[in-house]
């Protein structure tokens, strides 16, 4: 292992932080200063918190989608899925539910 | 890197021989139970959701009462840092550094660790003391389910990695040690993922 791929890795988890950091910055100062309505702080929120999701696990968790062992994506994937279903139904359910009782 | 991933996460590599090739049945099996933990995390936040508005406050302290966003903001940092340290230590041991480089970046993951936790615990008391109890209101008892169930998992974390320090010391490195630290880097990295869904969705969410 060369010297030249640790600084080359290095640098990749340097990058991911940059990114990090950046996508942790703008939420707080929108939600602090902002004056913007709601639905585009919410948007703004959603997307940034998406974005490092994926920084996080590019830079951090090593996880893209080529070179991966198949069945370790679709573990991944697979969980995703369940989550989407129980989180998604609760919160639509839950929150209906809320609404006809206001 | 010119060698195929055996595992999700960061490799050791070929060069470490038997560690490598057990981190592939290792690895997927930490990553099964990291998956099933997201579920929970996952369920305690769309409970936190369908939580967060006035039938579910019940008249108690609301986010505006019971948040210190500041407090917030710094354990943020200072959990994206550590997770940076953490990385910082598994490429020393990759790269095959010794134990020197490896034990002195998991101790700065400990120290800022254990940073985040004193704050989080003080935020806590805080709330406590003005009466924002988990059985004050169903939004409150779904904050108190969801983000002590985080900072219990960092609690283990930070026991864990004083667990491997040890171990290092004791048994040098040898392949045990070196796939329960990458393991450990898997359960760092991804209470970080957690902490971007609880200050999005706990604390910016109520209070935007």
């Amino acid at each position: 292992m060369s010297e030249l791929n640790y600084q080359h890795e290095v640098r990749g988890y340097l990058t991911g932080f940059g990114l990090a950091l950046l996508l942790t910055l703008v939420p707080f100062a929108l939600t602090v200063w902002g004056g913007f309505g709601s639905v585009t702080t919410f948007v703004v929120l959603g997307g940034c918190a998406l974005a490092q999701f994926v920084v996080q696990l590019r830079f951090f968790l090593h996880i893209d989608l080529r070179r991966q062992k198949r069945e370790d994506l679709q573990l991944i994937l697979f969980s995703i899925l369940l989550l989407v279903i129980m989180a998604g139904g609760t919160i639509w359910i839950v929150g209906n539910l809320g609404m006809r009782m206001m | 890197m010119k060698h195929p991933t055996l595992h999700p996460g960061l490799n050791l590599g070929p060069h470490h021989g038997e560690a490598h090739e057990d981190a592939e049945t290792l690895a997927f099996g930490f990553w099964v139970f990291l998956m099933s933990d997201l579920i929970i995390f996952g369920l305690m936040f769309a409970t936190y959701v369908t939580m967060a508005n006035p039938m579910g406050l019940a008249g108690g302290p609301g986010p505006k009462d019971a948040y210190d966003l500041t407090s917030v903001f710094v354990q943020t940092m200072i959990l994206l840092a550590s997770s940076l340290t953490f990385g910082m230590a598994s490429l020393a041991m990759r790269f095959e550094r010794g134990r020197g480089p490896i034990t002195f970046w998991l101790s700065v993951t400990l120290l800022l660790g254990l940073a985040f936790l004193s704050l989080e615990v003080r935020d806590f008391a805080h709330m406590i003391e003005i009466g924002a109890v988990p059985s004050r209101s169903g939004f409150l008892s779904a904050f108190w389910g969801l983000v002590p169930l985080h900072a219990l998992h960092v609690a283990a974390g930070c026991l864990w990695i004083m667990i491997m320090m040890i171990q290092m010391r004791t048994f040098g490195m040898v392949p045990l040690v070196k796939t329960r630290i990458l393991r450990l880097g898997l359960f760092w990295h991804f209470l970080d993922l957690i902490w971007i869904g609880i200050f999005t969705i706990v604390y910016l969410g109520a209070l935007a």
